[in-house]
């Protein structure tokens, strides 16, 4: 039974980590660019719900109205002033510059918020609902609901719309994709504003499940980064697919050995499934190689 | 990748115009600045500033031994504290198990630290070397927390979480810090004279083609693996020195300060600034940030400016000089260099003339 229960739970967080990997996921396989900025850029989405609650009182869930298209916005402007002036070595200097701005918005937060632990506490934060023997906490039941939601809008977005479809062909292949007349700018520039924005949802229901400070995106990035690799870059339903894969067997591995070897095993799966699938669980075999 | 620092073989330089500045000035620089590093204790014996040069010495041997490997090779590894850890751990056991006298004594467990951090890169070096770029970065990182969560998880070795502890030598406090300077400093130039001795052997050939076309390298007969993890070793070796001259310093090992995710960028940073698989890179981006992060850190530490200030200058750096300081340096001495040639070699036009066709070409031809 605490088994099942460690599986149900591993599900329904997974849920929320599927929506920041997926942020991750998706800027990788239009971009070609490591987001390493990801985790930090959570908790940025963390401490703005954070912030509109203790402040103005709005309830984080209606509060993702302002925060998701403000981090949309976040995305853009990083994407225009920051990676687009990128000439050579992209993946590198994506990856570095990333880091940089990460640092800079961790040092901004440090600042403003200092590096107490802060958690949002909303009424519902400690309710549960029962199930025969099983126990949810209602957050994660909430949280599994809005992630699946912003999850299927995403993949409407990218498989039954225009925009959707310029996204894939710029996935698939830039330099045709710019043939065909697709501004490949704007579609990468958009990603990144829809990736960033993904982190302001998975933001508000990470700081509403743990108390966090600027410092907690480095157990972020690292877990959204496994995640990612896992699933395989650029693939969205790969992400979903190990975001909950890896919560499972890191509360399963909890339960029937000790939590503190949660993390370590599910790392170790991840290095065994690259051996025999380098690609990753559902990523395409890497043609453009070198 | 595009090669930052290698000369052409078959490319033509127009008129010869040498790639690096003359060996004499490339060996008076070098000499100049040896002997500034060894004179600057005696300069400013201030415990803090010392401090700032017993780090910068410590990220000294790390950069230049990270860029034996990822520099030369290509494969950038985001996860080299795996290896900082491991010198760490591997001094601060030896010390508590053997009771190694502290001060002295302990240096003589550098190597050690060393050959054990290069014998563990064998195994994990050759299940990383199967991937390769992005997932090699991530596998890296992966790798490094799974040595750091090991570090928290056995406890009966590392003590968990609780760190281990490890003996001050007793010297005075004015002379603490100059023994661990001149250390480093000898483990730097061990490091820098391994980097050049790569940089001009035939295997650091094979290791270069490596990074400009891997499978084409393979088809010419370059033994991929072998080189790779040959030089992945290496550079764990060195790595490793670096994390177990930081432990006797301040004392103590910790999982989260051992394997730690902010050292690999730190380095990779260095490196990076300073100019990747160059010689002279990992050494003028060390010792251009280090101090400058130390510097911020005293500075506005208390207000956690200092990481705002860090960021900003990074990318102010990468947006300025995006190939590093060293190639910049060299480029725009070549571009001086080729324009005096120019202007030297052209014959006074005689008025009314257009332009000589083989002007154009030739500037073309300058980078």
């Amino acid at each position: 039974m605490l088994v099942l229960q460690a599986i149900i739970d591993g599900i329904l967080v997974g849920g929320f980590y599927a929506l920041m990997a997926g942020g991750l996921t998706l800027v990788f396989g239009v971009m070609d660019i490591v987001n390493f900025a990801q985790g930090i850029l959570v908790v940025l989405g963390a401490y703005l719900s954070y912030a509109l609650y203790s402040h103005l009182h709005i309830d984080p869930f209606l509060g993702l109205l302002i925060t998701i298209p403000v981090m949309f916005g976040v995305g853009i402007t990083v994407y225009w002033t920051m990676i687009k002036p990128i000439k050579r070595e992209r993946v590198i200097m994506s990856l570095l510059t990333m880091f940089a701005v990460g640092t800079a918005v961790e040092g901004i937060l440090d600042y403003i918020f200092t590096s107490n632990l802060v958690a949002i506490h909303t009424s519902y934060v400690n309710a549960s609902v029962r199930l025969g023997s099983l126990v949810f906490p209602s957050i994660y039941l909430y949280a599994f609901v809005m992630s699946v939601l912003i999850l299927g809008g995403v993949y409407y977005l990218l498989y039954r719309t225009r925009f959707g479809r310029s996204l894939r062909a710029s996935m698939q292949n830039p330099t045709a994709a710019r043939l065909v007349g697709i501004n490949t700018d704007w579609v990468s520039a958009f990603t990144l504003g829809i990736g960033v924005g993904l982190a302001a949802a998975g933001g508000m229901v990470f700081g509403l499940t743990n108390s966090f400070d600027a410092a907690s995106s480095y157990d972020l990035i690292s877990r959204l980064l496994a995640i990612v690799i896992l699933g395989g870059f650029g693939s969205l339903s790969g992400a979903l697919v190990a975001s909950i894969l890896m919560l499972v067997i890191q509360d399963v591995v909890a339960v029937v050995w000790s939590p503190t070897w949660g993390q370590t095993t599910f790392y170790i799966v991840l290095v065994l499934v690259l051996l025999i699938r380098p690609q990753g669980l559902l990523g395409r075999k890497a043609v453009r190689a070198q | 990748m595009t090669a930052i620092d290698v000369t052409p073989v078959g490319a033509a330089a127009p008129e010869h115009v040498p790639y690096e500045p003359p060996a004499a000035v490339r060996r008076g620089g070098t000499a100049l600045v040896l002997v500034l590093l060894i004179v600057f204790p005696l300069l400013f014996s201030n415990p803090a500033v010392t401090s700032i040069g017993v780090f910068s010495m410590i990220f000294l041997v790390a950069a230049c031994g990270w860029n034996i490997f990822s520099g030369y090779s290509g494969y950038i590894s985001i996860g080299h504290a795996a290896y900082y850890g491991i010198g760490q751990y591997t001094v601060a056991l030896l010390v508590l198990h053997l009771k190694v006298a502290a001060g002295w004594d302990t240096f003589t467990l550098l190597p050690v630290a060393g050959l054990i951090a290069a014998v563990l890169a064998v195994p994990i070096g050759f299940v990383l070397l199967r991937v390769r770029k992005h997932t090699f970065i991530i596998l890296t990182v992966a790798v490094m927390f799974i040595l750091q969560l090991l570090a928290f998880n056995l406890t009966s070795w590392t003590n968990g979480s609780g760190g281990l502890e490890l003996p001050f030598p007793t010297w005075s406090g004015s002379f603490f810090n100059e023994p661990f300077y001149y250390i480093g400093l000898a483990a730097a130039v061990v490091a820098c004279v391994v980097s050049w001795w790569v940089r001009r052997s035939k295997y650091g050939l094979g290791l270069l083609s490596i990074r400009d076309d891997e499978d084409r390298a393979r088809g010419l007969g370059i033994r991929t693996t072998r080189t790779k993890l040959i030089a992945y070793a290496l550079s764990a070796f060195f790595v490793g020195i670096a994390g177990g001259l930081y432990a006797p310093f301040v004392g103590s090992v910790y999982p989260q300060f051992g394997f730690d995710p902010n050292f690999d960028l730190a380095v990779a940073v260095l490196v990076f600034v300073g100019g990747i698989g160059t010689l002279s890179g990992p050494v003028i981006g060390t010792l251009l940030l280090i101090p400058l992060q130390q510097y911020f850190y005293l500075q506005f530490g208390n207000d956690n400016l200092f990481l705002i200030a860090y960021g900003v200058l990074f990318i102010l750096i990468l947006r300025l000089l995006p190939g590093g300081v060293a190639p910049a340096v060299t480029q725009l001495y070549r571009r001086v260099l080729v324009a005096r040639r120019l202007r030297a070699t052209e014959p006074p036009a005689p008025p009314g003339t257009p332009a000589a066709p083989g002007e154009a070409e030739r500037k073309e031809g300058t980078p």
